[in-house]
């Protein structure tokens, strides 16, 4: 079995995962890469969005290093700044996490090892690596992808969730619009739910729910409520929505 | 910020993929559940949309903020790259923000 690749340990050899067509290989090594980019650029945001929420860096960075899915954090962060209790906050970002349950079923199918290995890959599965892993056409394949993209996001969403925060303590972020880089980078986020009708329905639905509640109830309550919107997206029977999204 | 909210929400989101990797492993859930569970980011996110762009606490503002999430979402329907999105979002609020 070969296990080095021009004189370093390869990942794959580190994770015990076994060795995979080297071409393959270098396509999802170069594709986790530019992934990991855009994510150190979200985690920057975060970071900024953390700090200005009233976090401190280190709670900025416990965050992503623990709960590490993006969504649920942007959520739970966006609801303190505008001044949301703690349980709203918790209950959109939990809302939202239980979508990782539904990744982890996925790639329960495709993963080997003992149990303390299965529970160190729980924390890395995330809209990324489960994607990532199921665009490879091979069981092999999709371990290592699922691995290497994990590793490669972790990697980035913290780093640029730490220099977010430290910027963000130095800086004015409305100055730099980067309170709008919020609601710009949850866009991009639901941009591809947006390509079919279920998705479409459920996202106007909840976009209507919430604008309608924000004068009347608790801020972060809308964003619970919104949830209901879903209701209303499962009875479009047309298409099925897209077992993974890119973000 | 609380340390409550950082604990609670790192034990909830690791519990869920805890839950659908190692508990119920590669057994498949209901048609339904799995349908819902998909489509609550895009209700949810959404919502976040409008709160973050349209909201100061509980009143509904139009603000420069507006414009850039208009120029963001203009720029993921024509299919920019995330990074792309996101700056663009940036830089039409904080340019409108200066001029004004």
């Amino acid at each position: 079995m070969r296990t080095r690749t021009a004189g370093h340990v390869s990942l794959a050899a580190v994770v015990g995962a076994r060795p995979v067509a080297e071409p393959e290989l270098r396509q999802v090594r170069a594709a986790s890469i530019t992934l990991g980019a855009a994510v150190g650029v979200f985690g920057f945001v975060f970071g900024v969005g953390a700090v200005s929420a009233g976090g401190s860096i280190v709670q900025a960075c416990a965050m992503s290093l623990l709960v590490f899915t993006g969504a649920s954090q942007f959520s739970a962060v966006s609801v303190v700044r505008s001044g949301g209790s703690t349980a709203s906050a918790l209950g959109g970002a939990l809302l939202l996490a239980a979508r990782n349950g539904v990744y982890g079923l996925t790639m329960a199918r495709n993963l080997d090892g003992s149990l303390g290995k299965r529970l160190v890959a729980a924390q890395l599965v995330t809209d990324e690596s489960t994607a990532m892993a199921a665009a490879q056409p091979t069981r092999r394949a999709r371990q290592t992808a699922f691995w290497i993209t994990g590793l490669s996001v972790f990697v980035f969403w913290n780093a640029g969730t730490l220099i977010g925060a430290v910027v963000g303590t130095n800086i004015d972020p409305a100055t730099y619009g980067l309170d709008a880089a919020f609601p710009a980078g949850f866009v991009a986020m639901v941009a591809p739910h947006f390509r079919y009708r279920a998705g479409q329905i459920a996202g106007l639905c909840g976009a209507l729910i919430c604008l309608a509640l924000i004068p009347f109830v608790p801020v972060g309550v809308p964003i619970l409520c919104a949830a209901a919107a879903v209701l209303i997206g499962i009875r479009t029977p047309d298409v099925h929505p897209p077992k993974v999204s890119p973000t | 910020m609380s340390w409550w909210l950082v604990c609670l929400l790192a034990g909830g989101a690791y519990g869920f993929k805890v839950l659908g990797l190692v508990i119920i492993g590669g057994r498949p859930l209901p048609p339904v559940v799995d349908r819902c569970l998909a489509l609550i980011p895009v209700a949810l996110v959404s919502a976040l949309i409008m709160k973050d762009t349209f909201s100061i606490g509980q009143d509904l503002v139009i603000d420069a903020r507006a414009a850039g999430v208009g120029a963001a979402v203009l720029a993921a329907w024509r299919k920019a790259p995330l990074i792309a999105v996101i700056v663009v979002g940036a830089v039409v609020t904080a340019a409108l923000r200066a001029s004004s």
